[in-house]
């Protein structure tokens, strides 16, 4: 590891500053993904600067009847909590099945949001990495790549994004708040994270200095139900190979609202739009349900390896959506 | 592990041996006062940090060390130019910083030596070496162009054997199986990763080493420095598990003593998770053939298993996958032949139960075929191909408790009544099935030598050279010399782990409590008979008594010497996703006489949650674009998890069998994993319908296969 410095700012204000005024430093969440990535030479900051700690932790009731998060709130808490627990179960859900408990005890709301993929060519600075060095090439085309993109992927980079509460974000119409050198702005989540097409290296929409301060949750749906289901190797700690967030409000059999997300196909939480298309007005069946899942994952182009994930997803996808259905009749 | 099925009984009072004893280092490891080979820090001490080839084959060209040199604290850096000479190796794959050749990437080009472990780490990743990179051939196929019969394989067993006229058996027999399984590379990943902690006072080379045995580790370090085995001290106190890796001296124990002669400083190296795959050994990919001919009632007439695997161009070392064949099932007409091939890989190596556990993976899912094939109850068509005999040598077996492990183990799982037909049982949107398998591992007892003493207060000591891996070694010898002594077991000290005491055999082939503890036996044995002619009060002094049993082992054994054992599975395929999950697991043992029914428990169920990982989760994929393994952390490499293994269950059958050691005891470190993952596997064809052949059992291996 190389040498570091160490930063603890008191309050928001100061931590943009300090990150505006060293090119070379980095927001430090929990950790837990950055850490490691800081010890393989994946990333090699001057200056870390601590954000944990910003009195950013606390889940405040919004005025409409939504839920603002600070981005400092551990995934633990977040997942515990009895607003998110009875009114965004799929958050929960999707909290809960992701990392360890340890794990989840120290990652933040905000740093969730800005893991990076766990390709493993990204993480060995030994070998060629377009998001780790662009340029260099991409390995993972022709290597080893079961767990990576189907969709939206590149000819540069085929990663995916890892997090299983950005999913349930997406299918929720969550928002991020933004704090920088420029002021205040706020990012649906479903924007936030961006397709790799020539430049890979950029995750993200945030500019060079922004800090996530929140992430806000609209008011939920009263009649939509919603459930988060991840398919993985082992039964705890291993990233998804393909997950769904669903939110699904069937009226006299036919569907009056749905919201879909997808994880681990891509390299952003896969709002499926093409889906939900597919879906409103749709009768509430299996068959409509596989027939929206054709709809999005047509466009997927799988990799030697990965095709199976195109299976799998749209297998879920009737799963979760006709599960839900149930709970309206 | 949701329940223990079966509490540990409460100590027999006098009876020290089949007790349930704690283990004796128990509370100094949760304390954290057990102190492991990278903990140990003598005054002076320095870290090193390795540099792996990034090259999967190939020549060093030039070795840059100037801006490594350069960095604050640094003291040295060792490459093949300026490293210490050492002798010939016995073993190739130790031989590091020896020459400017690549044999497979992450072998050992540099090493870096810091006041701290960061800069050491920083001067590693600043050597910059060029190389001269060549072709590679990494791919194992079944019809490699350089694929070879092998003479020998692991074990020292006769790399092909035939009985009979299989060709002319299995053409005429009746009802045949005819599969291919494949099994991918895996990995042991102990916790502990492999560290040492060397100096040198003088002459005398010391080092606390991560090692399942410090006398052969001794051993071979005083032959690659040139040293007399005296002028060599090895420790090996506490161990965090090795399953095999850890069995042969590790590159980290010899770049540790060369460090630490270059710069005179105490020197410690522990290995990076993520470089271990390639540095420590892997059981390698098999890829085997079985065929079966039966009549109709199952009894076979010819049974060949086909091995292909692979071994560096460093060493060869060919896992023995074909030998449980020789050993399990009558089979007038028998061929078992294994065929290897030299890649450019990692050299592969010892993982638990080498040989039975992917050779019984096989042999015990292409048993199950031929069951379905036949109607028959797999546990009835086991039974009727009960041997007299070892098949392959003729030899009695000194006892064989695999029918009654079947029976007993059927009868406890709730096998029957059981409805044979497959992918009919439904739970929602899960199938639900039940296997069996059939487990084997040999009795292998070694030579070893124990002093025991007795002091004049009344109290006992033990003295050997044997290692506790974490299995309770140590606690297990105490409990027979305290049996032999008629002590109370606090009353016995028990020293192991150095190998300045006794020397004895290292911890492997299941064979340590049978090896050491005949040692301690006879030396107890012997210290009794002292005691006991002595009249007058023992001098201050005490009284030290040794033995060692070269003989009684040098006599060998007329007997074929075996433990067995039966597993059953159920398991639940999900049809949405194609997840597998193990219900619930349960296995039988016929291993002798259970010396220490709380450690031995731990060693069974281990070992069965260890073949759940073969069968559902573990593998290491040898990436062709780069030509190294490519999951080498925890994250990527799929150990189970406690969320994997529901209820587990191990249970065992009174054994008496008098031809194996004073103790009546056979291995149990590693028939847990024997035939695990076959059981997992048929009972996954019991739920599906769809017999897999390649594992592990991911999802996207059951996605295709699912209604």
């Amino acid at each position: 590891m190389k040498p570091f410095a160490y930063l603890r700012p008191a309050t928001v204000e100061e931590a943009v500053r300090a990150r505006a005024t060293h090119p070379g430093s980095a927001f430090l969440g929990g950790g837990t993904n950055l850490v490691d990535l800081m010890k393989l030479g994946v990333s090699g900051p001057e200056l870390l600067i601590d954000v944990g700690r910003l009195p950013l932790d606390r889940i405040e009731e919004l005025p409409d009847g939504g839920l603002r998060i600070g981005a400092t709130v551990r995934n633990s808490d977040l997942a515990a909590a009895p607003a998110v627990r009875e009114r965004y179960p799929v958050l929960s859900q999707a909290l809960l099945a992701g990392a360890s408990g340890q794990l989840r005890n120290a990652a933040t709301t905000g740093g969730n949001l800005l893991q990076r993929t766990r390709c493993l060519y990204f993480q060995d600075v030994s070998v060629p990495c377009n998001k780790r060095r662009p340029g260099s090439g991409c390995p993972a085309v022709e290597g080893v790549h079961r767990d990576l993109a189907v969709l939206g992927h590149s000819a540069h980079c085929v990663a995916t994004q890892p997090s299983d509460m950005a999913v349930a974000l997406a299918a929720l119409d969550a928002a991020v708040e933004v704090t920088g050198p420029d002021g205040d702005r706020t990012v649906p989540v479903t924007a936030f994270h961006r397709l790799p097409g020539e430049h890979p290296e950029r995750d993200t929409v945030l500019e060079p200095g922004e800090l996530i301060t929140a992430v806000r949750l609209p008011p939920p749906r009263p009649l939509a139900h919603g459930h988060y289901r991840k398919a993985r190797d082992r039964a705890s700690y291993a990233f998804a190979l393909v997950s769904v967030a669903a939110l699904l409000e069937v009226r006299d059999g036919v569907v009056h609202h749905a919201a879909l997300a997808y994880g681990g196909l891509a390299p952003r939480p896969w709002r499926a739009a093409a889906a939900e298309e597919a879906l409103r007005g749709a009768p509430a069946t299996a068959d409509a349900f596989g027939r929206a899942a054709d709809a999005e994952l047509s466009a997927a182009r799988p990799l030697r390896d990965n095709g199976f994930k195109v299976e799998l997803a749209r297998r879920l996808t009737v799963s979760v959506l006709a599960r839900l259905a149930a709970r309206h009749r | 592990m949701s329940h223990d099925p079966q509490p540990v009984p409460p100590k027999a009072p006098g009876h020290p041996l089949g007790a349930a004893s704690a283990r004796r280092e128990g509370r100094a490891k949760v304390t954290g006062a057990a102190r492991y080979a990278a903990e140990h820090a003598p005054p002076h001490r320095v870290h090193a940090w390795p540099v792996p080839a990034t090259v999967a084959r190939g020549r060093i060209t030039a070795v840059d060390t100037a801006d490594a040199l350069a960095l604050p604290g640094v003291h040295a850096v060792l490459t093949h130019e300026n490293a210490p000479r050492l002798e010939q190796a016995e073993d190739p794959a130790v031989a590091v910083l020896q020459g400017p050749a690549v044999p497979h990437r992450g072998w050992y080009v540099a090493l870096a030596v810091a006041d701290s472990l960061e800069t050491a780490r920083a001067a590693a990743e600043a050597v910059r070496v060029t190389y001269d990179a060549e072709e590679y051939d990494v791919t194992l196929t079944a019809d490699h162009p350089d694929r070879y019969l092998p003479k020998e394989v692991n074990g020292g067993h006769p790399g092909t054997r035939e009985r009979g006229d299989f060709d002319a058996a299995y053409a005429g027999a009746l009802v045949t199986v005819d599969a291919t399984y494949t099994l991918t590379a895996l990995h042991n990943h102990p916790m502990e990763p492999h560290a040492s902690t060397a100096w040198w006072d003088g002459g005398h080379l010391t080092v606390h080493d991560s090692s399942q045995g410090s006398t052969k580790a001794r051993d071979d370090l005083a032959a690659l420095f040139g040293r007399d085995r005296r002028d060599v001290t090895v420790v090996a106190e506490h161990i965090g598990g090795g399953f095999g890796s850890k069995g042969t001296l590790r590159p980290q124990a010899v770049l540790a003593a060369m460090a630490a002669q270059v710069t005179g400083r105490p020197v410690t190296l522990a290995l990076p998770r993520r470089e271990m795959p390639a540095v420590v050994g892997h059981r390698a990919p098999t890829l085997q053939r079985v065929r079966l001919g039966a009549g109709a009632d199952g009894v076979l007439t010819a049974l060949a298993h086909e091995v292909v695997t692979h071994t560096s161009t460093v060493k060869e070392f060919v896992e023995q996958a074909a030998v449980p064949a020789r050993v399990m099932y009558t089979s007038p007409h028998s061929r078992t032949v294994h065929r290897v091939v030299a890649l450019d890989v990692p050299s592969p190596s010892w993982m638990r139960a080498p040989g039975e556990a992917p050779g019984m993976y096989a042999l015990e899912s292409a048993m199950d075929e031929l069951a379905v094939l036949l109607d028959l109850d797999p546990v009835e068509l086991r039974l009727r191909n009960e041997p007299a005999t070892e098949p392959d040598s003729g030899r009695p077996f000194s006892s064989r408790g695999l029918a009654r492990a079947l029976r007993e183990g059927a009868d406890r799982f709730g096998w029957r009544p059981r409805d044979p037909r497959p992918g009919v049982r439904r739970e929602g949107d899960l199938l639900l099935g039940t296997g069996v398998a059939a487990a084997t591992y040999p009795v292998l007892i070694f030579p070893s030598s124990a002093e025991a003493f007795a002091a004049p207060d009344g109290g006992f000591r033990i003295r050997i050279n044997a290692t506790d891996l974490g299995t309770g070694a140590r606690t297990v010898l105490g409990q027979i010399a305290a049996e032999v002594l008629g002590a109370p077991e606090e009353r016995v000290r028990v020293e192991i782990g150095r190998s300045d005491l006794p020397d004895a055999f290292l911890a492997g082939g299941s064979s340590g409590t049978g090896s050491w503890g005949w040692a301690v036996h006879k030396a107890c044995s012997a210290l009794k008979a002292e005691l006991s002619r002595r009249q007058e009060p023992l001098p201050q002094e005490g009284v030290t008594v040794s033995a060692d049993t070269r003989e009684e082992i040098a006599a060998g054994t007329p007997y074929a010497r075996h433990a067995f054992g039966a597993h059953f599975a159920e398991v639940q395929v999900d049809t949405v996703t194609g997840e597998i999950r193990v219900r619930r697991m349960l296995g039988m043992f016929a291993a002798g006489r259970i010396l220490n029914p709380r450690t031995a428990r731990s060693q069974f169920i281990g070992g069965m949650t260890m073949g759940i990982g073969m069968a559902l989760t573990e593998h290491s994929t040898m990436d062709p674009v780069v030509g190294g393994f490519a999951e080498r952390d925890l994250a990527s490499y799929h150990l189970p998890v406690c969320a994997d293994v529901h209820t587990i269950e191990a249970h065992w059958l009174d054994e008496d069998d008098p031809h194996l050691n004073p103790m009546g005891s056979k291995g149990i470190g590693e028939i847990g994993i024997v035939g695990a993952a076959a059981a997992v596997g048929n009972a996954v064809h019991h739920a599906l319908g769809v017999r897999l052949r390649t594992l592990p059992l991911t999802p996207d291996a059951v996605l295709p296969h699912l209604p």
